[in-house]
């Protein structure tokens, strides 16, 4: 029972932690949690589905081409709309990506509805795989894998190449990034784009748990920003060790002490994380540049 | 992606003709630059006329001023007379900056100019205040330094020298530059700006917080650089010292370029003393120009191709 219920809390903390990565990724380039990161992921796992049904293609197909668009859109985001923003503030940034958020929100709404559409998916959720006498779903298994291999390239990237070292760097302080050469507007627009990739692989695992409709990513987005938010906003090691752990805490909590209040244990973890280590559970205070 | 004129290539355009069109002395300006015998390299850097703006406040008016290719270059000033906003408008960190004006810097055109282009030009800067990465380790500050370059070869040996002059940051090179002392930032901030193998190095109060005898370590260390050809561009409060490490020398006031001349003829200028360098300076112990620059073979620095 107890394995059983840790393997269920991996895997939905996967989604927390790609989530959460992906937040934390644009976070430290502006500050301000892209509160559209949820809706993005969302209109692309939209793409994917439309390429199956609607065109009849293969789901790799679907899922590479559902990827290209949303980083496509990330870069877009950024280069189209939040780069306009003249002096920005946080406040003004925050508001501009609640605005994208509630703008592809109703784009979503308008063009396909409320309907629950069942997401194709080449392993099934209900199809299981035992190990003993644990069980988990072939499609949970495939997001813990999917999940993992993703972010440890992430990781790879950010700490091993030029580019991710410089992309770092322009997180920390893009006018010094800027005089080593860095042509930081591009890299911040880079920074969106994998961001954008990394959200939309966890709606693109997400859709098949559910179904597909355009309030997909609500529930992750809130769980993923109270991940990071737990990990610490501006760790992505922490911030994916957050979703893991809430994934976990969620599951345990659901399974043993009441379901009802699953979803509640996320937030009364982040008031406690909050009020004992601001900076995340596995954060570093660090003193702001200015 | 990439600047296609290379840094080295761009080095011995013969532009010499422009600094004969250096016409009108700055304001007040007491002394001539470029009198001085031992200024036998080319102009590498030229502004004229420049103006910058801070929203509606003029921070520099009508600024011109040469520096010469393997010379160390001093400017000095009160504080708020507008020497980093000089550095910052030469690379191109001041958006919309400077609104009157040109910079030429080996031949090319550089004011307007992206600041990641004009690094590839081959500036280095070493802004006020450091500016490390604080999250990224020393090895990995360095790496950013060498964004530029494309020879992994190159950006090795250049990385040896840069540990080579700060033996400290060889110790530490794991460690997160925001951990490290302000002294030891400031050497990573110069070794970074080493790392893509400039032709001109701005640096901006260098000795700025450091203990007595790491000012002269750093001071040692930019003669040296120049020494090994880079010619160096220096904001500096250190006037005394200053001045001994520099070939020439300029004074900013109110934005205005008011004192031109070599570091001699600055060190000898009652006005400079009186202002930057205290009463009970001796004019004596300037009276040898050190380190005064050879145009031998100075590639050390930087990549050879
Ligand atoms: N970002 C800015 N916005 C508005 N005014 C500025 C800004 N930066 C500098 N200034 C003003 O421009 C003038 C020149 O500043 P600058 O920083 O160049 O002086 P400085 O000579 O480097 O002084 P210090 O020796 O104190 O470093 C000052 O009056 C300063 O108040
Ligand atoms: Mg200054």
């Amino acid at each position: 029972m107890l394995a059983q219920v840790i393997a269920g809390g991996l895997s939905a903390g996967s989604i927390y932690a790609l989530v959460a990565l992906a937040l934390v990724i644009t976070y430290k380039t502006t500050e301000v949690p892209n509160f559209a990161q949820g809706e993005m992921a969302m209109v692309s796992a939209f793409v994917a589905y439309i390429l199956m049904t609607d065109y009849q293609t293969g789901f790799f197909v679907a899922f590479s081409v559902a990827l290209v668009f949303a980083f496509v859109l990330g870069i877009g985001f950024e280069a189209v709309i939040l780069r306009r923003v003249r002096n920005p503030t946080h406040l003004s940034v925050l508001v501009v990506t609640l605005g994208f958020q509630l703008a592809l929100f109703g784009l979503a709404g308008w063009k396909w509805g409320a309907e629950q559409r069942q997401f194709p998916f080449p392993v099934s959720a209900n199809e299981v795989i035992r190990v003993g006498d644990v069980s988990v779903s072939t499609l949970g298994v495939a997001t813990i894998l999917i999940s993992v291999v993703l972010m440890v390239g992430v990781f790879a990237f950010f700490r091993f190449t030029k580019l991710g070292v410089a992309m770092q760097a322009t997180q920390q302080d893009s006018m010094a990034a800027r005089i080593n050469g860095v042509p930081t507007r591009r890299v911040v627009g880079l920074t969106f784009g994998i961001s954008s990739v990394i959200g939309a692989v966890a709606a693109l695992l997400m859709a098949p748990v559910i179904t597909l409709d355009t309030t997909l990513m609500w529930d992750p987005l809130l769980k993923g920003f109270a991940a990071a938010v737990l990990g610490g906003l501006n760790t992505p090691v922490g911030a994916v060790l957050g979703g893991y752990l809430l994934g976990l805490v969620e599951n345990l909590f659901g399974a043993y002490i009441s379901v009802e209040f699953k979803s509640a244990v996320a937030f009364l973890m982040i008031i406690l994380v909050l009020c004992f280590r601001p900076s995340g559970l596995f954060g570093r205070h660090r003193t702001r540049k200015v | 992606m990439d600047n296609p004129v290379s840094p080295r290539d761009a080095a011995s355009s013969p532009d010499g003709a422009n600094s004969s069109s250096r016409a009108g002395a700055p304001n007040g300006a007491s002394a001539p630059v470029g009198a001085d015998a031992r200024a036998v390299g080319e102009v590498l850097l030229e502004i004229q006329g420049v103006e910058t703006y801070y929203g509606p406040l003029r921070a520099l008016s009508d600024v011109s001023l040469t520096v010469t290719e393997g010379t160390v270059t001093v400017i000095l000033g009160s504080n708020g007379a507008g020497k980093s906003t000089l550095l910052g408008t030469i690379m191109g960190v001041l958006d919309g900056q400077p609104q009157c004006g040109t910079i030429t810097f080996g031949g090319e055109r550089i004011d307007g100019m992206a600041t990641e282009k004009i690094v590839r030009t081959g500036i280095s800067y070493v802004p006020e205040g450091r500016r490390v990465f604080p999250e990224l380790s020393v090895r990995e500050n360095l790496a950013v330094g060498a964004y530029t370059v494309r020879d992994r070869q190159s950006t090795r040996r250049t990385l040896d020298r840069v540990y080579d002059y700060f033996p400290l940051l060889a110790d530490r090179q794991t460690q997160p530059a925001g951990t490290l002392s302000g002294g030891e930032q400031q050497m990573l901030a110069i070794g970074r700006a080493l790392m893509n193998g400039p032709r001109l190095l701005l640096l901006d109060e260098p000795s700025l917080g450091l203990a007595p005898i790491l000012v002269r370590q750093v001071f040692d260390i930019i003669s040296q650089i120049c020494d090994e050809g880079v010619t160096v561009l220096l904001v500096e409060q250190n006037a005394r010292m200053a001045l001994k490490v520099a070939d020439d020398g300029v004074v900013l006031e109110n934005g205005e370029l008011v004192v031109s001349g070599t570091a001699q003829e600055l060190a000898d200028n009652d006005e400079v003393e009186e202002l930057y360098m205290g009463t009970a300076s001796t004019t004596s112990e300037l009276g040898t120009a050190p380190y005064s620059s050879e145009q031998g073979a100075r590639h050390d620095v930087d990549q050879e191709s």
